[in-house]
């Protein structure tokens, strides 16, 4: 992997840990990257294929694709 | 204005709210009960004669001039320290006044030197007036047994001290005792012998604990104590209100002038957030705004490895206008993107991420916030609704509990140290959060209840653990929670905090702080009466900085410590325009006031009153332009007032970054080290060049004024603006009042702002809006800005930099009183003289094992980079634990910080780095290369000679 999707990788499963009491936690992953990574960070990702990414934040980030 | 000194009413106003009714010289006058004899006098325009009383101290009584005659009182009581009574009858002015008056300026004129017409407070000292005041025309004494001639300290870089001149009445030793908190100053020998002495006998004032404040010098009467540039230059001749530049307390000063000289700042006495004090850097460490390092004329260059060429401005805003347009031509506007700065005013910040949004044509906008206090903004916004803190500084004076977690205020913020500790002396409680054992945890008068030394990295866990005793122990103000907050949302919290697995207990061997210390902490936070907290970026400067936000909000909703004086959560914000720059749009996401840029209807009004279409889609926070820079996509970057290649994490990362850009635009004083990177570089105005507004850290607006002529010919919003016209943008503003008006127009919480008001009200508390048109001091008084606060469950998460074999030892960074951030300011002023190099705290078990002594090089080694500096020794730090600043260029601690960074914000965690030390002798290989390359980066071709 790049860095930059090492990077990606490891902010999408910070975020996923963090959100995970939230009352929906795949939803609010997938809100916070809506709402604060940049389009090619979200295309990056996008077009990654899911090594690395824990359950809840390839789940999320898959709902993100699919909303896009 | 004209230069006169600032009215000094004697003695301090009473907070009281009855009113009493005297008569002072046959005039009948009110003022609130409690008030002396002396202000009631003053405030109704009768100036009794005073030495040792000023309006900043506690009255003290000891100088005898300013004695009264009271209406069926015997004798002759000191005004300053008699208070008002209902009925009185006051003479201030008697024939036997007079003769009493005269009698005492006598006996002080009579050991003082009659050499006013070459002292340097010739004209601006209070013994000359008071001896014009009481008529004293010829002094009867022999001069037989005087303090004449005794040896003047000239230590202190930025005052002297003459004891000759001393009258000895201790206005300065009470000034460091009540203003500053320090106590470094004493009255030592009595009666005749009585001499003022800073620490023991054998020290001088730059040798003792003098922390040069300044308030001691303010307070002087005489020149005893004056500061050593009013000895060269003289004394000022006009004087203009404006704000400090350095800290995100926002002090406000007289820049006192001669021309266009600054002769001395002066903490102006109704500056709101100082209230008249002042610390080393905003009082004295000035002189940088004129260090011949300044650069004065823009430069340009193909290439980084090329010398510098300087240009006229039109050249340079052609040259850059055309790469910017080239690289957006070539690789797409997303290459683009710009980084506005804390350190500059909100009217240059507004108009840089305009001109990124507007201009460039991306939302590539991003601002040193980003690694100091983002997670400030997300946790704030996200409990409370909105990215502030709640209070005003002056509502410490009604605390009853302080807990400060995360910051070091005594060095970071000094001035509202200052405050606080005149609050804990007053009997405070006080409960420190912190790795290290700053200054506040014990000093004079001072020592925290409880300091919790937990291991760094380890926030959550040690608040969450609070939690679970406020919560299982009954603790928690039911009522303010059902009624002021979602009462679910707190009942799934207070089920998660009271897990066995979040008590103090377990969590014992994660924060290393002892059970029943936090428990008892916890316990008096909940309990104690008013509880306020205070952090600072050792809160937010973590992998979970925003869940520590979020965890501080909790405690306080949990505990009613939330929408009136003496409580609330308090960021202590690092510069001193970071609120400033957060609120103006300088996030990649957020238009000005806090509003995201998908909201389409908020992007429409912007888009009304820009005239172009705005990308919907967030941009890129630094971190990810650097890594896209890496990736080949960024290749171009304004950054106006930040030096990221010093005070960003990874400086590898951040150089490389630099290098695989083809525009890098500088926008700044200095050829700061960023700037051994850039191709533009475009000189920066000065706090003193310049008009606008900076927002401190209690939301206060405060006017920025221009009291000398920029050096480079333009301030920083015209360089901006014609910046945006080189790239077509039809901006015109004639003034920064005319950008402010606009900010006004497009954002909420700023519709009732404008220079005018300013003006007029001297500071505003946004929001100031028609609901608050003169500014809300204290935020969420009836009901928090989202409606219901909000219950965020905070799950401690481990950071991924961990220790082992190879990095045993964890690395915290944080700031030194004398120095400013990256120190560009204060390393080019004599601060240096108490911090000339950054130091490594190391605890004496660790230095013992690794055979290392106070003063030795040490190497300091991470997963991410090395470098070296000097150890000093020291059980501030505990075992395991290391420390150092990041103030100077050639230490470059940020070579071994990683890209770890806040989940939710990207903030780097610049506190917890798993490093190694050991024994060194000297710079390693990239320090030396570092410098090298940076000597030759600042080359400066120099003009051929003409024929």
């Amino acid at each position: 992997m790049s860095s930059t999707l090492d990077n990606l990788v490891r902010m999408a499963n910070q975020i996923a840990t963090n959100l995970k009491h939230e009352a929906d936690p795949v939803g609010a992953m997938a809100e916070h990257i809506r709402l604060f990574w940049d389009p090619r960070m979200k295309q990056i990702i996008f077009a990654h294929d899911g090594t690395g990414l824990s359950p809840d934040a390839a789940k999320a980030i898959d709902a993100l694709k699919a909303s896009a | 204005m004209t230069y006169q000194p600032q009215t000094d009413f004697g003695t301090p106003a009473s907070r009281s709210e009855d009113q009493v009714t005297l008569t002072i010289d046959g005039r009948e006058t009110t003022v609130p009960a409690g008030t002396s004899v002396m202000r009631a006098a003053s405030e109704q325009g009768t100036a009794i004669p005073k030495l040792c009383a000023t309006d900043s101290l506690a009255s003290f009584g000891s100088c005898r001039l300013c004695l009264v005659e009271i209406e069926g009182r015997r004798g002759t009581p000191a005004s300053c320290t008699t208070p008002v009574e209902p009925g009185m009858v006051v003479h201030t002015q008697t024939p036997h006044l007079a003769k009493l008056r005269k009698g005492v300026m006598e006996l002080y004129i009579s050991d003082h030197p009659l050499d006013c017409l070459t002292c340097a407070a010739n004209g601006d000292c209070e013994l000359q007036d008071q001896a014009g005041n009481v008529g004293l025309r010829d002094v009867r004494y022999a001069a037989d047994a005087t303090h004449l001639g005794q040896t003047k300290d000239h230590s202190n870089p930025y005052f002297d001290f003459d004891p000759s001149k001393c009258i000895a009445c201790s206005r300065c030793v009470r000034a460091c005792d009540e203003v500053q908190g320090t106590l470094a100053l004493t009255v030592q020998g009595r009666g005749f012998d009585s001499k003022i002495s800073a620490g023991l006998s054998s020290d001088n004032f730059l040798g003792s604990e003098c922390v040069s404040c300044g308030a001691c010098v303010q307070a002087c009467p005489t020149a005893t104590l004056v500061e050593k540039s009013v000895v060269e230059i003289g004394t000022p001749e006009r004087a203009v209100v404006t704000t400090c530049a350095y800290c995100g307390v926002g002090c406000t000063f007289r820049a006192e002038m001669r021309g266009e000289q600054l002769v001395r700042m002066v903490p102006w006495k109704d500056g709101k957030a100082n209230r008249g004090h002042s610390c080393v850097k905003g009082r004295f460490a000035w002189g940088y705004a004129q260090h011949q390092d300044r650069i004065l004329k823009p430069m340009i260059r193909a290439a980084a490895s090329d010398p510098w060429r300087e240009v006229e401005w039109e050249e340079a805003f052609t040259y850059a206008a055309s790469e910017l347009k080239r690289i957006s031509a070539k690789f797409g506007k997303q290459a683009l993107g710009g980084i506005t700065s804390s350190r500059c005013t909100n009217e240059e910040t507004f108009l840089v991420q305009k001109l990124i949004r507007a201009g460039f044509g991306n939302n590539n906008v991003d601002t040193c916030a980003r690694v100091c206090h983002s997670p400030t903004g997300y946790g704030l916004k996200t409990t409370f609704g909105t990215s502030a803190g709640t209070q005003d500084f002056d509502s410490v004076e009604d605390s009853d509990v302080i807990l400060v977690i995360g910051a070091n205020p005594t060095d970071g913020h000094p001035v509202f140290a200052s405050r606080m500790k005149r609050r804990l002396r007053a009997g405070a409680k006080l409960i420190v959060i912190d790795p290290r054992r700053t200054d506040l945890v014990r000093s004079p008068h001072i020592e925290a209840q409880h300091h919790l030394a937990l291991r760094p990295g380890t926030n959550v866990a040690v608040l969450t653990a609070m939690a679970h005793t406020i919560v299982t122990e009954g603790l928690v103000d039911e009522a303010f929670v059902r009624e002021r907050c979602d009462w679910n949302e707190f009942k799934d919290w207070a089920d998660f905090v009271s897990l066995e697995r979040n008590s103090p207990e377990t969590l014992e061997p994660v924060t290393q702080v002892p059970a029943a210390d936090l428990r008892a902490a916890a316990r008096l936070y909940a309990t104690g009466g008013n509880g306020a907290i205070y952090y600072g970026l050792g809160v937010t400067e973590h992998s979970q900085g925003s869940s520590t936000v979020m965890a501080i909000a909790n405690l306080a909703m949990a505990t009613g410590n939330i929408g009136h004086r003496g409580v609330g959560v308090n960021p202590l914000r690092g510069q001193n325009n970071v609120q400033g720059a957060c609120d103006m749009g300088s996030f990649p996401h957020e238009l000005p006031g806090y509003r995201h840029i998908s909201d389409a209807a908020t992007r429409r009004e912007f888009e009304a009153e820009w005239g172009v279409a705005l990308d919907p889609e967030p941009g890129l926070r630094i971190p990810n332009m650097l890594d896209a820079a890496t990736d080949g996509v960024f290749k171009a970057l304004y950054v106006q007032g930040e030096d990221i290649l010093q005070s960003d994490p990874n400086t590898q990362h951040v150089a490389a970054g630099l290098a695989a850009m083809e525009c890098v635009i500088v926008h700044d004083l200095f050829l700061n080290e960023t700037a051994n990177y850039a191709h533009i570089f475009l000189p920066g105005s000065t706090f003193l060049e310049k008009n606008g507004t900076f927002t401190n850290a209690e939301r206060r607006i405060q006017m920025v004024r221009k009291v000398m002529s920029p050096l480079n010919g333009l301030e920083d919003w015209e360089v901006t603006q014609e910046l945006a016209r080189a790239l077509g943008l039809d901006w015109n503003y004639t003034h920064p009042s005319e950008i402010m008006d606009e900010v006004a127009r497009l954002t909420p919480s700023f519709s009732g702002v404008s220079f005018d008001k300013l003006d007029e009200e001297g500071s505003l508390q946004w929001p100031v809006n028609e609901a608050a048109p003169n500014g809300s001091p204290i935020m969420h008084i009836d009901g928090f800005v989202r409606g219901k606060g909000k219950f965020v469950v905070t799950d401690y998460v481990p950071t991924d930099e961990k220790t082992g074999p190879r990095f045993p030892l964890l690395l915290t960074t944080g700031r030194i009183l004398s120095h400013y951030n990256v120190g560009a300011q204060t390393r080019r002023t004599d601060n240096v003289v108490w911090h000339e190099e950054d130091l490594l705290e190391i605890h004496p078990t660790d230095a013992e094992n690794r055979g290392i002594k106070s003063g030795d090089w040490v190497k300091l080694a991470s997963r991410a980079g090395e470098t070296t500096l000097r150890a000093t020794v020291t059980e501030r730090v505990a075992p395991g634990v290391v420390y150092t600043t990041f103030h100077h260029p050639m230490t470059q601690a940020n070579v071994v910080t990683t890209d770890y960074s806040d989940w939710a914000t990207n903030c780097p965690e610049y506190k917890v780095t798993a490093v190694q030390i050991s024994s060194s002798n000297g710079p390693t290989n990239w320090q030396e290369g570092y410098d090298q390359h940076a000597r030759n980066a600042r080359r400066i071709e120099t003009a051929e000679a003409a024929e």
